[in-house]
């Protein structure tokens, strides 16, 4: 049979762009971004499982320029994944879909997370620093 | 006027072709997740240092691997069950698809099966 082309009705073009969609964006995009540190976490238990020498030749991986970046990465993905995980739940059980609390709690998870990593990467230099 | 019911028109449509089992266990996943992940993430924070002495002390002691393992098995399905979504959101070419997911699922065995048996092995010390 061949495929017609049919007219769609208009979505994502007529919406105007604003915290709650591009929040359901970055949870899909660090949900993915997680799942790649799924396979990190991975390397670095099989390298502590393999002896003192697999673990330095890991951690220096994770030392690096790159790695560095990609923890600092994870380490927000997982904050905000978190945190914004926690405000869907609350949407699941029927609460907080006003249009103040939506945006409060959005707001919350974006800046608390955005905190909480520069947080931890104060505790982080500080312990290497001292 | 059809004379399916409002239950046969809904059955099977969906960009996954069916759905509550795969929401239901994402959110007790979720929920399990916040404690786990946690407690992960803080034990690290909070060593003293991250060389391999340190690590390898504290992920042997029971309790330790313990929750390591159940983080690992818990984390493993909650993120196969996301990337799943996402794949059968976006990859719409059936043969594709169908490929794509198979070698994620093999991928989530793979990597979650070799970090519980790293655990096992630095519980036990083989």
């Amino acid at each position: 049979m061949p495929v017609r082309v049919r007219p769609l009705s208009p979505h994502l073009q007529v919406y105007r762009w604003q915290i709650s969609n591009t929040l359901s964006i970055l949870h899909r995009l660090t949900g993915v971004t997680l799942a790649l540190g799924l396979v990190a976490l991975s390397y670095w238990l099989i390298s502590l499982a393999g002896g003192e020498e697999t673990y330095a030749a890991a951690m220096r991986v994770f030392a690096s320029k790159v790695g560095l970046f990609f923890l600092i990465g994870w380490t927000f993905s997982f904050l905000f994944h978190l945190l914004n995980g926690v405000r869907h739940l609350f949407w699941d059980a029927g609460y907080g879909f006003e249009r103040n609390q939506r945006h409060a709690s959005g707001w919350l998870a974006v800046l608390g997370a955005l905190g909480m990593t520069a947080c931890v990467c104060l505790v982080v230099w500080h312990g290497l620093h001292t | 006027m059809s004379l399916r019911s409002p239950l046969g028109r809904v059955l099977g449509l969906g960009s996954a072709k069916d759905g509550t089992g795969h929401w239901w266990a994402q959110r007790v996943t979720s929920i399990a997740l916040i404690p786990l992940t946690l407690w992960f993430f803080f034990s690290l924070l909070l060593l003293p240092g991250l060389d391999y002495g340190t690590v390898k002390t504290w992920l042997a002691v029971p309790i330790s691997s313990f929750l390591a393992m159940l983080l690992i098995a818990v984390l493993t399905y909650h993120s196969y069950l996301g990337t799943t979504a996402v794949i059968e959101d976006y990859v719409h070419a059936a043969g594709v698809k169908v490929l794509s997911l198979l070698l994620l699922r093999f991928l989530y065995v793979l990597f979650g099966g070799a970090s519980i048996f790293a655990i096992l092995r630095v519980a036990f010390g083989s």
